[in-house]
């Protein structure tokens, strides 16, 4: 009889045992994927257009990346996706996820739309901005909820301030498009020109709306005829005539800006530090090369597997001054650990600088110099920036 | 006199490809597709030997005759026998090998392969994959501990340190470390891990038998951006006295107390400096530069960087022959 109980003794420990094991719940991670794209209007030259998954394909792979980590700790991620076609059907998605009980959000759409999702959040919702470069969402229209992975434009040309600094090609020749991201970005740029003692010769605006495939070799020496410039910057961010330009200026001089040498967030040239495996991991989920968009939603959803991870947790009160705090950094194939600026919540990281088949160089650079981090010379630092989202 | 004797001596040992009476390492070169044969009593490359693509890890059989070399790009495991410096076998490695260690029995070989997420055992006598271990995502640095007991493989993407039971090939445990965990070295008595991490900056002590850790280091070298200090490389000198750890872009080598776990010194070497390795009798130790292209060595005793040897493009792993 002792025997008995002993043997069901020991049957009962290992049921118990047994059923914990079964009942040990996985942490679930639901997270919101959100995407709109205006349309551009019509673009006069031939550009190979921005694959209309940019930014998706990314965020599908850091969530497979994700859980390829949850599974030895018992973590689920699970992403939902929506692909709107207006700001109404942002906001409708947006509300349908906060419903279903996400309350980390990835978006992809303009700085507008940003605002007013950021209206109707509450504080138990943490999102992050994967597609908008505005400055003004990093120095004015500051929320604490919102983190930013994608840079800003002042980011992506002080990159190329810096550049054109150490090349010492000081006298630059500017063009800027009509549209309001040309303006933006070219804004930008006369800030990063006086960071950096650049001296702009020439600040043109483009007001052709010539078929620049035809007449580019006619209208572009005549357009950029000045008594002398080391290089030209283009601002062209949708791609309307900027790649008319490089061979046609009137002096033999490199161009560089949104056309010919890059800043990007990423760029299939990037190799360094890893970065091959995550081009190839990437490559075989979506088919295609990795870009800025979809590394910056990539960046995003790492940055949220990153602290779950650490913090065992998927709150954003917890989440949240964990992604501010000394202990969360982010291993982003860039050859730094990147972080979050406090006081706006930008991702701090290098800036590679590319052409179409190669990679040139890669910001900060050499000499310039920071007291904190100097991923700080890129972007509006602290004292430049009207933002404290952490008090 | 010595001057004298000594290019002849040279001479005679590459055309009669005669080791034993040398004293060599190995140097993989990532981008040339070679590995650089380094005569370590004349501190000079005496021959580069064409392998396949992209070598990376590299290691010794316990026996010493064979080098085993990950050709990254060419999905495979060569197999190099070191009498003749030919090419004899290659090994299934499953996709990108990286990393492998060697278990103490000389058959076992864990090898990490970085874009499937997996681990593979193969056995090298018979060429049979024996499992293929799911651990997280881009496996990279794989140890197997002195007695045998462990593999572990660090995951840089999961930041994880996987720890195998070699009896069953299954995870019995996952520590969490640092940003891209990349290299895990055990002591001689098998009862503390040391493993780098990269971003994170930081070098993990593992006390084996509770598998918990029991110290993280960091490093703070003068006048270099902290940003720029990525542990990789770790050597421990077999008397237990010092732990050596490759900082990468810092282009410095800290030199660690073993016992206290203080940092005694950084030493510098040439530019991202990536693996180490020392030589028979512990007198020197072996870097290599993959940005330089350079082999630096150390003077354990004196603790001072005497050489930079010049070898291939990307240098990534380095081995000295002990029995040589």
């Amino acid at each position: 009889m002792p025997g008995h109980r002993l043997i069901r003794k020991l049957f009962f420990g290992a049921l118990v045992v047994a059923s914990t094991a079964l009942h040990a719940e996985p942490l679930v991670v639901p997270m919101g994927y959100i995407q709109w794209v205006p349309d551009q209007g019509p673009v006069l030259s031939n550009v190979i257009p921005k694959p209309a998954d940019s930014g998706l394909r990314g965020a599908e792979l850091a969530t497979a990346d994700n859980n390829t980590t949850g599974r030895f700790l018992d973590q689920n991620y699970r992403m939902a996706t929506s692909v709107a076609d207006s700001e109404e059907g942002v906001l409708a998605s947006f509300d349908r996820m906060i419903a279903d009980g996400v309350h980390l959000f990835v978006f992809r759409v303009p700085a507008e739309t940003l605002m007013a999702l950021s209206k109707r959040a509450g504080p138990d919702v943490l999102m992050f901005n994967a597609g908008a470069r505005e400055d003004g969402l990093r120095q004015r229209d500051c929320v604490p909820s919102l983190l930013h992975t994608i840079p800003s434009y002042a980011m992506l040309t002080d990159a190329l301030g810096q550049w054109l600094n150490q090349r010492r090609w000081n006298e630059v020749f500017l063009i800027s498009g009509p549209t309001a991201e040309d303006k933006e970005w070219a804004t930008a740029f006369r800030r990063s020109a006086r960071r950096f003692g650049l001296d702009i010769v020439e600040d043109k605006p483009w007001t052709f709306d010539a078929d620049l495939r035809r007449s580019a070799s006619r209208e572009l020496p005549l357009f950029t005829q000045a008594d002398d410039y080391d290089v030209v910057v283009v601002a062209d961010v949708r791609g309307d005539f900027g790649e008319y330009v490089p061979f046609h200026t009137w002096l033999p001089r490199p161009v560089v800006g949104t056309q010919g040498m890059t800043p990007v967030a990423w760029h299939r040239v990037v190799e360094s530090w890893g970065a091959t495996q995550l081009q190839n991991r990437f490559r075989e989920l979506a088919q295609r090369n990795m870009n800025s968009e979809d590394y910056a939603a990539w960046a995003a959803i790492r940055a949220i597997g990153t602290a779950v991870t650490e913090t065992g947790s998927a709150e954003v009160k917890t989440l949240r001054p964990f992604l501010f705090s000394d202990q969360f950094q982010l291993a982003g194939f860039k050859g730094r650990k990147l972080t979050f600026r406090a006081w706006n919540g930008q991702l701090r990281q290098p800036i590679p600088l590319v052409h179409p088949r190669g990679l040139v160089d890669r910001a900060p650079f050499e000499g310039f110099l920071h007291p904190r981090s100097r991923m700080d010379t890129l972007g509006f630092d602290r004292p430049e920036s009207e933002c404290r989202i952490n008090g | 006199m010595k001057h004298l004797i000594k290019p002849a001596a040279l001479f005679s040992l590459i055309s009669l490809s005669l080791p034993a009476t040398a004293s060599l390492a190995y140097v993989s070169n990532e981008k040339d597709n070679t590995i650089s044969v380094i005569d370590t009593d004349a501190m000079s490359v005496v021959d580069t030997i064409p392998v396949g693509a992209r070598p990376r890890g590299i290691l010794l059989s316990h026996d010493g005759t064979r080098l085993f070399i990950c050709a990254s790009d060419d999905d495979t495991v060569q197999v190099m026998d070191l009498a003749t410096r030919k090419i004899v076998d290659t090994l299934p490695s499953g996709e990108d090998p990286e990393q492998f260690a060697l278990a103490p029995d000389d058959r076992h070989l864990y090898i990490s392969n970085e874009n499937d997420a997996i681990v593979t055992v193969v056995d090298v006598k018979t060429k049979q994959v024996l499992s293929q271990i799911d651990v997280g995502l881009e496996p990279e640095g794989m140890a197997v501990s002195p007695d045998g007991k462990w593999a572990v493989n660090t995951s840089e993407t999961s930041s994880m340190l996987h720890w195998i039971d070699t009896d069953t090939f299954t995870i019995k445990k996952n520590i969490v470390v640092g940003q891209r965990p990349r290299h895990v070295e055990f002591s001689r008595d098998s009862k503390i891990a040391w493993a780098s991490t990269e971003v994170g900056g930081t070098v993990h002590v593992i006390d084996v038998e509770n598998l918990e850790q029991i110290r993280e280091l960091t490093f703070d070298v003068p006048g270099v951006n902290p940003d720029r200090v990525q542990p990789v490389g770790i050597e421990l000198t077999s008397d237990g006295r010092y732990a050596f750890i490759a900082l990468g872009p810092s282009n410095h080598v800290a030199v660690v107390d073993a016992k206290t776990y203080e940092v005694l010194d950084y030493l510098l070497v040439g530019s991202r400096v990536w693996q180490l390795d020392l030589g028979k009798d512990e007198k020197y130790l072996y870097t290599t530069n993959g940005v330089s292209g350079d082999v630096s060595v150390i003077d354990v005793d004196r603790l001072k960087v005497i050489k930079s040897i010049k070898v291939g493009r990307y240098p990534w792993g380095v081995v000295v022959d002990p029995a040589s």
